[in-house]
């Protein structure tokens, strides 16, 4: 007699299994796999007055013959339009010192929440925590408050006297540093908890046993193994601060051409969809190598 | 010695707090300003909160983005659910690796580059089969594709640490295996499926890059009215309505972490007493 669940295998093993599978699989291959198939289409197309507002890639003529019209010149135009080329720097730029200061302030915080009590950890890790479950919208405006020629900073530093006239901070590239390190703070802090939680702390009093003073079991130790930690955190910061697009739109001044503005004005402000698909792809290409990185050293982590 | 926590570590970790807390706190004690500018302290006043029950454009737009992001949760929470049952029980079908794929790309990927993808696909299959028509129909479906993935990440890390031996301990007893799993695992991770609800809710209503493109004329989320106003400045009204989602998202999530918790150590509790 078969066991029940010998049975059960057979029932999963049925086609009933695709009825869990297939619904999942077929959203999301729909309506965001193909989307990208679709942009890579229109990137091809040219520009046209009409509604929708770019030309067909196919077309069949009354004779019966279907023309393939592949219009390679959006690519062309972002090198040569040297707007595409400096913003997507600019972005890279910005996203990567961001990435280093949420580092900095991140593996602090971390290292410190970890060495607390299991008590502790949770309350702490709840409050890094809240602000992601809050408006980013809400909360990047909330800094407006802080940061601009009124606002509460300036105010105080005028009043303790460090400063004798308000600080420009608002429409400057300090205040999208500011932006993204106050909205992905959390993003950065949880990863790296994660790893640091797992340390062997034997390994560390060995290594004093061993006559290495703190900092230098730290550098021999603690930050090797928590690489997964640095480098799954900083991709988490890295790539939405590339693509970021309410930041330097609030906080940034005209300056800041970052690739989320300029695919946006080109959409929105420009109606060229051709150019902006074009953009989208090549800020995607541009992506899969962090994407990767972080994909690696995600499942890494997963799997230990 | 090294259990310690140096100061240095506590002043970091509590100036990373107060960056964190400090905006939204000075954000609240604005709200009660009862001078329309910014810059002055005219005294205590609650005329925002008042003049915010009778905006309508506001009240339209919170309105429209609640009644989203109970549609695009409930929808992720389905589609999610089955994709972490699929990636964590059937261990080898065709297509997992592009199932694995699908469900962690939208958490990495630029909303920016999602909503123009989402809406050039939306606009091509109006061409091609007259529907959808851009609004909250195209809104429901955009947000519920990465919602889905971040549920799937949840109910997914909660159904692998999930004890398989009632459900097996059911099926021996008789059970189907769908039943075997609505009544042993199903419980088991409800405070997961709870949390991911609530954090597609809390997306789903947030969501501004990814609304404005696909939205259509006439549909506007709460972010969106939200984003119009603040790209002209400070104003005293948002600081009250910002005041307000703050505190009621902040007090939801504490509740339901909370309760989660609650249920969470009762069922463990219950499954100590049972065993012995």
């Amino acid at each position: 007699m078969k066991s029940a669940r010998d049975t059960a295998a057979d029932w999963l093993k049925s086609r009933a299994k695709w009825l869990i599978i297939l619904p999942p699989l077929l959203y999301l291959v729909v309506f965001f796999l193909i989307p990208f198939a679709f942009a890579l289409v229109i990137s091809l197309a040219d520009t046209a007055v009409r509604v929708p507002p770019f030309t067909d890639i196919l077309s069949i003529s009354p004779d019966w013959h279907i023309h393939l019209t592949l219009n390679l010149g959006n690519f062309k135009y972002l090198f040569t339009d040297e707007v595409y080329g400096l913003s997507y720097f600019y972005s890279i730029k910005t996203a990567f010192f961001s990435t280093v200061i949420c580092l900095a302030l991140g593996y602090p915080m971390a290292y410190a929440i970890s060495r607390t009590s299991k008590t502790t950890q949770s309350i702490l890790l709840l409050i890094v925590i809240l602000p992601f479950w809050t408006s980013f919208l809400l909360r990047v405006y909330a800094l407006e408050g802080i940061i601009r020629e009124t606002g509460l900073l300036n105010t105080a530093l005028l009043w303790l006297g460090i400063i004798d006239h308000p600080l420009q901070i608002m429409r400057t590239t300090f205040a999208v540093y500011i932006g993204i390190v106050y909205s992905y703070l959390p993003f950065m802090v949880l990863p790296l908890f994660a790893t640091l939680e797992k340390l062997d702390h034997s390994l560390l009093e060995a290594a004093g046993d061993l006559g290495s003073p703190p900092w230098r079991a730290f550098l021999d130790v603690t930050l090797p193994l928590s690489m997964p930690g640095i480098i799954a955190g900083s991709m988490l910061v890295f790539i939405p601060a590339i693509g970021e697009f309410v930041i330097p739109t609030l906080l940034g001044g005209p300056n800041n051409l970052m690739i989320g503005r300029v695919l946006w004005d080109e959409f929105f402000g420009n109606r060229d969809w051709p150019v902006a698909s074009a953009v989208a792809i090549a800020f995607l290409v541009l992506l899969v190598g962090p994407i990767a990185i972080y994909q690696h050293y995600s499942t890494k982590q997963l799997n230990s | 010695m090294y259990n310690r926590i140096s100061p240095f570590l506590i002043s970091i970790l509590c100036i990373g707090i107060a960056v964190l807390y400090i905006p939204m706190l000075v954000l609240i004690g604005y709200s009660f300003n009862a001078s329309p500018l910014v810059s002055v302290w005219g005294g205590f006043s609650t005329s925002w909160y008042t003049q915010l029950i009778h905006n309508d454009q506001i009240l339209d737009a919170a309105w429209l983005s609640l009644r989203i992001g109970v549609f695009v949760s409930t929808g992720a929470l389905i589609l999610g659910t089955l994709a972490a049952i699929a990636l964590v029980r059937f261990k080898l079908f065709r297509g997992r690796l592009l199932l694995t794929g699908m469900v962690n790309a939208p958490l990495v990927m630029p909303e920016i580059v999602t909503g123009i993808t989402q809406l050039l696909l939306f606009i091509s299959m109006l061409q091609l089969f007259g529907w959808p028509h851009r609004g909250i129909t195209t809104i429901v479906i955009a947000h519920i594709a990465f919602c889905t993935a971040y549920v799937t990440i949840t109910v997914q890390s909660r159904l692998h640490s999930a004890d398989r031996s009632l459900e097996e301990a059911a099926m021996d007893l008789g059970a189907g295996p769908v039943r075997a799993f609505i009544d042993t695992t199903l419980p088991a991770i409800a405070p997961a499926l709870a949390s991911s609800w609530l954090l597609s809710f809390t997306l789903s209503l947030d969501d501004l890059v990814i609304s404005s493109f696909v939205s259509g004329p006439g549909a506007s989320t709460l972010p969106m009215v939200i984003f119009s106003k603040v790209k002209l400045g400070v104003s005293p009204d948002v600081n009250a309505l910002a005041s307000l989602i703050i505190c009621l998202v902040g007090i939801c999530v504490l509740m339901a972490g909370y309760l989660m918790r609650r249920t969470e150590r009762r069922r463990v509790h219950d499954a100590q007493l049972a065993q012995h």
